[in-house]
């Protein structure tokens, strides 16, 4: 069976993990050291690159979980459905990173933890649909039924997030926005020097790799999972 | 009427049917025996297409389940473990409500011919909730046979009835069957089901098993225990 | 297509029915209601300058509290005895069902916003009844229904359904409230509609696309 495979770690894998882990060092060196001090914020502002390359990972993470869900509804396949837990599992991780790393910028530029900002809000409320989806499956029993109602609700979900952001954004935002054109009224803008869009795009090619690396990981014990279950249903009958 | 091939249906990683062959011709009475959990209810439910085959075909009447399951179910009439009525509701006020879902005609006149025939009349203005076991049971029998179903799907349809229900639910059966109806109906009474059926269908370890039907009980009893043995 | 609405009727029809027998359901909603709002009156303590602004963002709150109640039971009662199963069984698209129960739905939590909007009017001495402000309750009532129903019919088939619903509902059900609240409170200051509209598209939007996943989902969410 294909679940043979499974049970050595694959080389390339073994590779991967030791390329990300260079990568991310190299990335870190890049963002503490390389990278100038930004003139205004101060040494804080070096969070950004890993904040950014967080958010992006996660978000990345969720758009293909929603994508893997849609397949799974279309042409249900229990590979569709690992790799889509797997997939909540890392963004879950990665928006949490990037939430957490934003706070801490936010505290000595925008004097608070926390705002009311659209990007704040919505990246939360995300964070909650996909708990809400983990509960979900929590409570199901039939694995079948159980990776239906998943696809389902990361549908939903991923409808109602860009409605969340655009609610919210109705009213104004201070959310810097780094790429792209800044609203006049955000706080903690800053352009861009060489330097820092090198390190900046070495972060996101770094995260990216890790969170891959992560995903594979994830999805390798998903069906390691799944294996467990079927021995256990082989060896006592439920 | 009936036609079903290679059906198979897993829980999880429990198959309850395996491979599953079964056709039930116009005006057949077929009986279902099998001990608990054979999975003669799951397939009864998958024939009333209220659960999916994960391998196989399935027709009924000739449409193809499930690309057709919606024009089948108005020629399918099902009665489960359960009556699937509203306790809320009186006798009448499900059936009618199940009337207006099936687009019956002269629904009203229906409806009380039906209490009528399963001996509710005197009751119709109660809640079902004050049914006893047996008393729903007829409702939900009124309520399967409402739209006059070409096949019927019964799932131990004696169950909770007394004498005089057990009767009515015979002479019912018999009649629908004389009609030109397909019948296929669940259950443990060995009696019962030589007395009724033409053709007895036993379930075990997932799929099916023949028996005519001139047999003695003894004779039932002991194909159906070498059958258990054969397929489990 | 007019089985498909006979049958969406007949739903409906059956489910107020149901209620009419008992009323518990609608009881037991608008007394929680009435409770939620004397629970906001303490904790916020509602004086006359922060109530104008507030009453939009504690009546969305309480009816979406409230609601819940009736989305539990709109399936618990269809899963108490395997009625479902009755509703599957009709020759009809799958999809009349779950329209016929949303439409209950939102006739539930109107009808419980119809009793508790005069009673807040009268504790707090707002005038609630202008024809802006009934719109939105409108329109928010069926997007509310329109995601809950369907969210409620999976919540029906885990463990844990008490529980789940609300856990599931609320974190996708954030835009319609947001909206609710922005587009009410700025009909209740009297803001010109070019400042509602984009708070009421919003509400539109999401009442057009939650029923049109309802209508794929459903016999998904159904089938056994």
């Amino acid at each position: 069976m294909a679940l043979k495979s499974l049970d050595r770690k694959p080389r390339s894998l073994s590779a991967l993990d030791i390329f990300s882990f260079l990568l991310v060092s190299a990335a870190t060196y890049l963002a503490l050291v390389y990278a100038p001090t930004e003139s205004v914020m101060g040494p804080v502002q070096r969070i950004f690159y890993f904040h950014a390359s967080a958010g992006w990972v996660g978000m990345v993470a969720f758009i293909a979980a929603a994508v893997a869900s849609l397949i799974y509804l279309i042409r249900p396949n229990k590979k569709w459905d690992v790799f889509a837990v797997a997939a909540v599992e890392v963004g879950l991780v990665y928006s949490f990173i990037n939430i957490a790393t934003g706070s801490i910028w936010a505290r000595p530029i925008w004097n608070t933890w926390w705002t009311w900002d659209p990007r704040l809000v919505t990246a939360t409320v995300m964070e909650l649909v996909y708990f809400a989806y983990l509960l979900l499956r929590q409570g199901i029993e039939d694995p079948e039924r159980r990776a239906r109602f998943g696809a389902i609700y990361a549908l939903l979900g991923s409808a109602s997030v860009p409605l969340t952001y655009m609610s919210i954004r109705i009213w104004r935002t201070i959310h810097p926005v780094v790429i792209g054109s800044g609203s006049p009224s955000a706080q903690g803008d800053f352009d861009m020097t060489s330097t820092m869009v090198f390190t900046l795009l070495f972060s996101f090619v770094a995260f990216t790799v890790l969170g891959t690396t992560v995903l594979w990981h994830r999805i390798r014990l998903g069906w390691l999972g799944e294996r467990v279950e079927e021995l256990r249903y082989k060896a006592i009958g439920f | 009427m009936i036609s079903v091939s290679g059906l198979s249906k897993r829980y999880g990683y429990r198959l309850v049917l395996r491979d599953l062959d079964l056709r039930v011709g116009r005006g057949e009475i077929v009986a279902l025996l099998g001990p608990n959990g054979a999975g003669k209810s799951t397939l009864l439910r998958i024939l009333a297409t209220l659960s999916h085959p994960t391998f196989g075909q399935v027709e009924i009447a000739g449409l193809s389940l499930p690309i057709h399951a919606a024009s089948a179910r108005g020629l399918l009439g099902y009665l489960g473990h359960q009556p699937l009525l509203y306790e809320d509701l009186t006798a009448e006020q499900n059936l009618h409500f199940f009337a207006r879902l099936y687009l019956i005609p002269r629904a009203r006149k229906r409806v009380d011919e039906l209490l009528d025939l399963v001996g509710l009349e005197s009751r119709r203005t109660e809640q079902a909730r004050a049914f006893s076991r047996g008393m729903q049971q007829r409702l939900g029998i009124a309520r399967a046979i409402l739209h006059k179903p070409k096949i019927l799907l019964l799932d131990e349809p004696h169950s909770g009835l007394d004498k005089s229900g057990a009767e009515m639910m015979d002479k019912l059966l018999r009649e629908t069957a004389k009609k030109g109806n397909t019948i296929l109906f669940a259950t443990h009474d060995q009696h019962r089901a030589l007395a009724l059926a033409k053709r007895i269908e036993v379930l075990a370890g997932g799929s099916l098993v023949s028996l005519g039907r001139k047999l003695s009980v003894a004779q039932l009893s002991a194909q159906y225990d070498r059958a258990q043995r054969a397929n489990g | 297509m007019v089985n498909y609405f006979s049958a969406l009727f007949s739903i409906l029809r059956k489910d107020l029915a149901v209620e009419w027998r008992s009323r518990q359901l609608l009881t037991a909603m608008l007394v929680f209601s009435v409770l939620i709002i004397l629970i906001f009156n303490f904790a916020l303590e509602l004086d006359a300058r922060l109530r104008a602004e507030v009453s939009a963002g504690v009546l969305w709150a309480t009816f979406a509290f409230a609601g819940t109640l009736g989305l539990n039971r709109s399936m618990a009662i269809e899963k108490e005895h395997s009625s479902l199963d009755g509703l599957l069984l009709a020759p009809v698209d799958r999809s009349a069902i779950y329209f016929g129960k949303t439409t209950a739905n939102t006739v539930f939590i109107l009808v419980v916003e119809l009793f508790t909007l005069p009673i807040y009017a009268v504790l707090y001495n707002v005038n609630l009844f202008t024809p802006g402000f009934l719109i939105v309750i409108i329109l928010g009532s069926w997007a509310y229904s329109a995601i809950g129903t369907l969210l409620a019919a999976m919540a029906a088939q885990a463990r844990n359904r008490e529980l789940l619903l609300p856990v599931l509902l609320f974190p996708v059900l954030i835009p319609v409230l947001v909206a609710a609240v922005r587009a009410s409170t700025g009909i209740l200051d009297g803001l010109e509609m070019v400042y509602i509209w984009p708070s009421l598209n919003i509400i539109i939007a999401y009442g057009l696309i939650m029923p049109v996943l309802g209508y794929m989902f459903f016999d998904l969410i159904v089938k056994d």
